[in-house]
């Protein structure tokens, strides 16, 4: 190692001008992605959320948090629908994906899904290769051009941060993956179609800590691109990865704020509660 | 606010290692207040042994101060505390240096005693500094009040108080200068009187540092080198 012997000068007047402009506000008003309205959702006779309201701001990492039963899989399941196939769901109120109401009769279901894509608690690969794996979701939409799906396969897998670790075996069986691998593997899927939204319901809790990591620093990377709203029981990972975190108990959302502010001074008794593992 | 928010945690543990730290706290702080009395009697008296006992007090404090420190990074590294809890344990790495700090000018004040109490010179009364003295106690007290309570009401009056305690310096300074001016054999005496008067000062302001980490601890609210102003509207915020 050298030692540099030139001294740093530092820019006083640089740093005065700095210190004056205003800070940013955590919590200033975000371009709106998600907007959901008085959201009630019972199962059969069961409530399971109460009249929700949240803006979800635009390509930022929201978490939602709160202990088992609170609703919060539930509200994430509703963004694409996914509670349609379970006959006892009743809902109403409104979610807004950029201002059309995804519940409406005119919205075709898996167009919504293919805008809101979503990553399971368990990575979910098809048994097939790698390659196919992510190509899936081009194919199921007739493309079958083997140039483009090269370009999209390679873009995906990089933007999942898998790329380097796959590319020697790309026809290899998915099945043959580690369990970090199918993770960011069924996130190269879910990126391959381009959706604007990703919804990851507990994406890192089979993982290793490491693996968790990598998924972590993926999501940090992803949200250049897209909306991105986490599911999460680990609360040290919302604090890591999240901008916006929303705290829920029984069905009702009790906090919604920047996660820097809910994880150092929260307003709600509750929210302080829960993320200082206090008595309820 | 109430104490209550030390406890409660599911995890027992995790309570016990916070009550400990806030314990340590309060030793500490009463050691603290405790060195400063004495160091004024010392001084005031010329008692060698008073200031002794000071002197060996220090170790103590340095002690605490050190394993509180330790305890603070252990449930750190441990437990990743959130919100009040965090709170809690950043302001403790703060408040226990300024308590430290005290100590140090409680010593200074001690060591001069000696040094007085070895001199030939006349001793009297030095009741100038009788007043700062009260005030300056009065700070600290209100100051490991709040902690110990978690109650703001203690120490909403706190920067007045340095304002004035600044003031109260000041003219110490002023009333020392002419006695020297008017009598050049009390120079060695007035510059003695100085330094306890600069010594009990600093421990003004060292209070005050403890009751704007307080304020922090309890309220989330950052009030240092802030004006008067600001810093009551932080206290009338409601959290």
């Amino acid at each position: 190692m050298t030692t540099s012997t030139q001294t740093h000068t530092i820019d006083i007047n640089a740093l005065m001008q700095k210190q004056a402009e205003p800070k940013q506000d955590d919590e200033a008003k975000q371009e709106v992605c998600i907007k959901i309205q008085n959201f009630n959702l019972f199962y059969g006779e069961k409530q399971a959320l109460h009249g929700i309201n949240m803006d979800i701001p635009k390509k930022k990492v929201t978490a939602y948090i709160g202990p088992s039963g609170c609703g919060k899989s539930t509200l994430l399941r509703s963004i694409n629908r996914m509670n349609d196939l379970i006959d006892s769901v009743k809902i109403d109120g409104k979610i807004l994906l950029d201002g059309n109401d995804i519940y409406d009769k005119s919205v075709n279901v898996a167009d919504l899904r293919r805008r809101v894509g979503m990553v399971f608690q368990k990575p979910n690969p098809f048994p097939k290769s790698i390659y196919e794996n992510v190509a899936y979701g081009l194919r199921i939409q007739g493309i079958n051009d083997r140039r483009v799906l090269d370009e999209v396969v390679e873009k995906s897998l990089r933007g999942a941060a898998l790329w380097d670790e796959v590319k020697d075996r790309l026809n290899e069986n998915a099945l043959g993956m580690s369990g970090g691998q199918q993770q960011r593997l069924v996130i190269a899927r879910a990126i391959a179609i381009e959706p604007e939204v990703m919804l990851l319901d507990e994406p890192a809790s089979a993982l290793d800590p490491i693996s968790t990591l990598k998924i972590e620093e993926l999501i940090h990377e992803l949200k250049e691109k897209y909306t991105i709203v986490i599911v999460t029981h680990n609360m040290q990972q919302a604090a890591r990865v999240s901008d916006y975190t929303a705290f829920m108990y029984m069905g009702d959302l009790i906090e919604f704020g920047a996660t820097n502010r809910i994880f150092t001074n929260p307003e709600k008794q509750q929210t302080e509660d829960y993320i200082t593992g206090r008595y309820g | 606010m109430d104490t209550k928010r030390f406890g409660q945690h599911i995890s027992h543990q995790f309570d016990n290692e916070l009550e400990d730290i806030r314990n340590k706290v309060l030793t500490m702080g009463g050691v603290v207040e405790e060195q400063i009395v004495l160091a004024v009697k010392a001084f005031t008296r010329a008692d060698i042994e008073l200031a002794e006992t000071v002197i060996q007090q220090d170790d103590v404090v340095n002690n605490l101060e050190m394993d509180i420190d330790h305890e603070c990074t252990e449930i750190l590294a441990k437990r990743q505390p959130a919100a009040f809890d965090l709170r809690l344990l950043l302001a403790t790495i703060k408040i226990i240096t300024d308590l430290e700090r005290i100590g140090d000018e409680a010593c200074r004040i001690a060591k001069m005693s000696i040094q007085l109490a070895n001199s030939e010179y006349y001793h009297e009364g030095f009741h100038e500094i009788q007043h700062l003295v009260d005030m300056v106690k009065q700070m600290l007290h209100q100051s490991l009040d709040a902690f110990a309570r978690m109650d703001l009401s203690q120490v909403a009056d706190i920067k007045n108080q340095d304002v004035k305690a600044d003031r109260e310096y000041v003219s110490i300074v002023r009333q020392l200068i002419t006695r020297m001016m008017e009598d050049p054999r009390h120079i060695s005496r007035a510059l003695d009187i100085l330094w306890i008067a600069r010594a009990l000062e600093r421990i003004g302001d060292h209070s005050c540092n403890i009751s704007e980490q307080v304020i922090y601890m309890v309220k989330g609210k950052d009030v240092r080198h802030t004006t008067q102003e600001e810093f009551e509207q932080a206290l009338a915020e409601k959290r």
